[in-house]
């Protein structure tokens, strides 16, 4: 069956047989998945359409609760709770895992206030600590030069590429522990998705970070660790390098030699 | 004669008559228009702003009852019909959604949008005239509200669903309340929409004379009283342009000419607003 690495590093999240069903669904999108998170380091989900990655990744967050009907099962432990606890604060989940979507999504405000969106949600007020942190969190997102002189305009002026920059520092600002990345360069230029990619290789020294991407290359490239999803399983969690060159399941030799997907 | 050559000669006529149909519908437009242009602007003056009405035959009379009438008027409808319109459309686009519940609101909503204005003064009569014994201010702005607010919550609905569902996830994936997640986000996002609503909104019910004849009446003399009858332009310049009085009728078409102006103007500031909005 599924072939799972045991990691001996510390481990940020812990899925444990857990299925999900989507409302008016028959069959769970993800069956009995089991996999663990190192912490700081990048796990990348490949696998082809409709594997359930992304449907994993938005578990995480618990994004799923956002539309009503859809069932849970089994286990996410994070910080030593189950976040799939019915009882579980989402708020306070939402700030701890962060996440960066396939297309920008810039609020229709100025560039500053983008990033000190989440940080007011939790209260701050005192303007010098928002400056403060947002500057920071421009310049750990690799944009800072290009905004500094224009942080009172509208942040929809920005290129795709900067937005997409922007949404990340939105996202660091407010500090979490875990940052999920669902397809963040699909809609992105090359030199865009370097920048990209650079940023989510600096940003594991502080964050957890989870990748679902089309991309295999970018799979090898950025991450650490990487899932190879099918059918809704984890048909093989390895060490990125070794996934990639030997894999230990014949399906995921299929999938990264390009026979499927 | 060729396909072609008959095909583009097909063409030519059918372009023809389209183009001359489009002149003939423009041509009414324009004429409308002239005529309160040359009818209106030759009775405008100063004492139209200045004095209120007066019997016929007196120098000193205007409108300036009628228009600060007919500000009051709409404006009470706006406050009363804006935060209705919008709050009901914004729980269309967020809460209802597609449930059964929002969907019969939206078609009784779109029946009422379509229902004659003259019924809604009729409703407005029997349950707000008749109890309180006599014509008010409040009764011609609640019929006006009711006209104004199918328009406002439709708008409302349509352009809240225009903001991207990303849009509204990736405020929740920050933390961020649903209320929060509305007021900061999804509203932001659809705001020159919705100002474009209320605009028309209120232009569409500037022009209303059938709710406000038996509502807020009609007083040919000054009144900020909102609990007694309240003179409109639109009842006053019926009033005036079919009594037999010259300088009444002149005081109808100053009427008329103030009353387009502002209806037209409110309408190329909505089109401007949502061309602006568009443009980003």
């Amino acid at each position: 069956m599924a072939s799972i690495i045991d990691i001996k590093d510390e481990c940020s999240l812990h899925v444990r047989n857990f299925s999900f069903t989507y409302k008016g669904a028959t069959t769970p999108s993800l069956k009995k998945v089991t996999m663990p998170i190192a912490k700081h380091s990048v796990t990348a989900l490949i696998g082809p359409s409709g594997c359930g990655k992304t449907t994993l990744l938005r578990s995480f967050n618990r994004m799923h609760d956002l539309y009503p009907g859809n069932k849970y099962e089994g286990e996410i432990e994070f910080e030593g709770r189950n976040i799939l606890d019915p009882k579980e604060d989402l708020i306070h989940l939402r700030t701890k895992i962060g996440m960066i979507f396939q297309k920008p999504t810039a609020f229709p405000m100025s560039i500053f206030d983008n990033v000190a969106y989440g940080m007011r949600l939790q209260g701050i007020k005192n303007k010098t600590e928002l400056e403060g942190r947002v500057e920071k969190a421009l310049q750990d997102a690799a944009i800072w030069k290009e905004v500094k002189d224009r942080l009172k305009h509208d942040a929809n002026g920005l290129s795709g590429g900067q937005q997409q920059r922007l949404c990340i520092a939105r996202a660091i600002a407010v500090e979490p522990e875990v940052l999920l990345f669902d397809e963040p360069t699909s809609a992105l230029d090359p030199i865009s998705t370097q920048g990209i990619e650079k940023l989510v290789i600096e940003l594991k020294e502080r964050v957890s970070i989870i990748i679902v991407t089309h991309n295999m290359q970018q799979a090898a490239r950025v991450s650490d660790y990487t899932g190879f999803m099918y059918l809704g399983d984890l048909i093989e969690l390895g060490h990125t390098e070794e996934l990639f060159v030997t894999p230990k399941e014949k399906l995921t030799q299929e999938y990264i030699t390009g026979k499927f997907g | 004669m060729t396909a072609t050559q008959k095909r583009i000669i097909i063409n030519r006529i059918a372009l023809g008559f389209s183009t001359l149909s489009a002149i003939i519908a423009l041509a009414f437009l324009f004429w409308i228009l002239g005529v309160l242009v040359m009818k209106g602007v030759d009775s405008l003056s100063w004492s139209i702003f200045m004095f209120e009405g007066s019997p016929p035959g007196y120098a000193e009379s205007g409108l300036k009852h009628a228009l600060v009438g007919q500000l009051i008027l709409v404006g009470l409808a706006t406050l009363i019909g804006v935060p209705l319109g919008i709050m009901a459309g914004t729980y269309l686009s967020e809460y209802g959604k597609n449930s059964k519940l929002a969907h019969t609101i939206r078609d009784i909503s779109d029946i009422m949008m379509s229902a004659p204005s003259i019924v809604i003064g009729a409703f407005v009569y029997a349950v707000v005239v008749m109890p309180m014994g006599h014509f008010s201010a409040w009764a011609g702005a609640i019929a006006l509200a009711i006209i104004m607010i199918p328009i406002i919550l439709r708008t409302t609905d349509d352009m809240l669903q225009l903001v991207p569902g990303t849009l509204r996830e990736a405020a929740f994936a920050l933390g961020a309340p649903k209320y929060k997640v509305i007021m900061d986000v999804v509203y932001r996002g659809a705001k020159a929409g919705i100002l474009t609503g209320v605009l028309l909104g209120i232009a569409r019910v500037g022009g209303e004379t059938a709710p406000l004849l038996f509502t807020s009446f009609n007083d040919n003399f000054f009144t900020t009283d909102l609990n007694e009858a309240m003179p409109s332009l639109t009842v006053t310049m019926f009033n005036y342009a079919i009594s037999p009085y010259d300088d009444w009728q002149q005081l109808g078409w100053a009427a008329a000419f103030i009353l387009s102006m502002f209806i037209l103007g409110l309408n190329i500031v909505g089109r401007l607003i949502l061309l602006a909005g568009k443009r980003k």
